[in-house]
């Protein structure tokens, strides 16, 4: 029923966990349903002005396809833009499994919110907290 | 890698012996049983045989056991074939789907169904049995022991309530056929199968106390007493004669086996933190168990066993068809969380205490692991 894809996601799942500070946390899915995921984020601003995902982690609930799309989507939004993170689909997290049962595609619409509602959260929190990189150098100039 | 099979409850490996037994029914004995010649005959003699067997397993007469494809069909043949729209009928809410869609699909049709709560142990009470019978009240179907926690339902108490009322008994005994003893004495009807118990699939019977009648689901040829047309599956049948024979002689000594691995089973499972044994321990099936772990879900357990070697099931449905848990669990006052956090691991005959302790030195690491990355730490139960 799920791919190799699938699998090998579900066993050796990337970037579990959490992260101590984080810019931005978003808590999606209910545990009533059987599937829980939280994403951790840490922003930071590039040389270009865009902020980056420095890094992600996630703690997940669920069944295999729970903990494979939240392990997709670690890998698939790490080191994007903010807005680039934003336009990841669900539809895109299920296509890099290699496809999902048809009664297992929430996981990838829980996966995607998860992420969107982390990126919400830190720009809620005040996304001027955080200065780009080289700020510090540019002032000493 | 070597496999460990712990989900007998789902289904069973056919024995050496049965399947012996059924190989001359497909290519040289492949009469059709209603024939008149002896390749006929040869068949018809056969499934005679095995019908005296059947009957002896539980206590019957021959004449008594109706061959059909299995425990869904039994079932389905009384449900269907007794009530009348505008009639009553008894259930519990944790039948077997068998039971409890074909009841939903009835109520459609007109029949009312009452389906009786059950205590946090996972049994029926008696005397909700008794309060729920009205002047309308046709049938009543209670299992004898639930798939899911095992737990062994007071079917001789519900079957003497019915008898004083004069409302059919009916009992799905999938689970215990040929495993514990079973009185039929306030039984009408009884629903078997073959597969559980080291038969093949496809094959069941349908006890029917001589007396009392039914509807037939399939009609057609006269065979099967008229009660279910369609000619025999003879290997089937054979098949599953020689499994209730191996049955009926193993039936203590496997129970005891399976009880002495059972319990070991969920002494140590139980030393995992938040960790709790669902249904009572006392009246359970000799193979049964139901263990639930907080903060982890079901499937994640079970895949994580499958690589390990290991074949079990969740008590949740998380890996089937539906997302919603366990309806037996829920039952029984699990909430959704809990219930989706249940393993069942259900033993057999051939299961060794070498595998029991490989299974107890991986489990706790899977739940461990599991733990690890799971956001969950707050669920009670």
């Amino acid at each position: 029923m799920y791919s190799k894809e699938v699998m090998e996601h579900f066993q050796h799942p990337h970037n579990m966990g959490e992260i101590k500070n984080p810019d931005g946390v978003g808590t999606v899915g209910n545990p009533q349903c059987g599937d829980v995921m939280k994403i951790f984020i840490k922003v930071e601003k590039g040389k270009d002005g865009k902020e980056r995902l420095k890094d992600i982690k996630v703690q997940t609930y669920g069944c295999v396809a729970a903990l494979a799309t939240s392990s997709m989507i670690t890998d698939l939004a790490m080191g994007k833009t903010l807005d680039e993170a934003l336009k990841i689909s669900n539809k895109q997290i299920a296509e890099a499994l290699k496809g999902l049962p048809p009664i297992k595609m929430h996981c990838s619409v829980l996966a995607a919110d998860a992420l969107h509602s982390a990126i919400e959260d830190y720009r809620k929190k005040g996304a001027r907290r955080i200065q780009p990189k080289e700020s510090k150098a540019k002032a000493r100039r | 890698m070597k496999r460990i099979y712990l989900d007998h409850a789902a289904t069973t490996a056919v024995a050496k012996e049965v399947f012996q037994a059924m190989q001359p029914f497909f290519s040289e004995k492949y009469g059709n049983a209603s024939s008149l010649y002896s390749l006929g005959r040869e068949a018809k003699e056969a499934i005679e045989d095995s019908r005296a067997i059947a009957a002896k397993v539980i206590g019957a007469e021959p004449r008594e056991i109706i061959f059909t494809s299995g425990g869904s069909e039994s079932d389905n043949m009384v449900l269907r074939g007794i009530p009348e729209a505008g009639d009553h009928i008894i259930t519990s809410a944790f039948e077997h789907h068998a039971v409890l869609h074909t009841c939903q699909a009835l109520e459609k049709e007109g029949v009312k169904v009452t389906y009786l709560p059950v205590t946090k142990d996972g049994f029926v009470r008696t005397e909700d049995v008794k309060k729920a019978i009205t002047k309308n009240t046709k049938l009543i179907s209670i299992m004898h022991a639930n798939n899911e926690i095992g737990t062994i339902q007071p079917i001789a108490e519900i079957g003497k309530i019915c008898r004083e009322s004069g409302v059919l008994f009916h009992t799905d005994a999938v689970q215990t056929y040929g495993k514990i003893p079973i009185d039929i004495k306030n039984i009408d009807f009884l629903s078997a199968s073959g597969h559980k118990l080291y038969g093949p699939k496809g094959i069941g019977c349908l006890y029917m106390k001589s007396g009392v009648s039914l509807k037939p689901l399939i009609t057609g040829g006269s065979q099967e007493h008229k009660m279910r047309a369609g000619t025999e599956n003879a290997a089937g049948i054979v098949g599953f004669g020689k499994a209730s024979e191996l049955a009926m002689k193993n039936m203590g000594k496997e129970a005891a086996y399976e009880t002495k691995l059972r319990d070991m089973l969920i002494d140590d499972v139980l030393r995992i933190e938040d960790s709790w044994l669902n249904g009572s321990r006392k009246n359970r099936l000799p193979n049964n168990t139901n263990l639930g772990f907080d903060y982890i879900e079901g499937e994640s357990i079970i895949l994580h066993l499958d690589i390990k070697g290991i074949a079990a099931s969740t008590g949740s449905a998380c890996s089937s068809e539906s997302l919603t848990p366990s309806h037996v669990l829920t039952a029984i006052g699990l909430s959704p969380v809990k219930a989706h956090g249940s393993l069942r691991m259900t033993l057999g005959k051939d299961n060794t205490k070498e595998e029991i302790n490989y299974v107890l030195g991986v489990l706790p690491g899977i739940v461990e692991n599991l733990r690890k990355i799971s956001p969950m730490k707050l669920a009670r139960r």
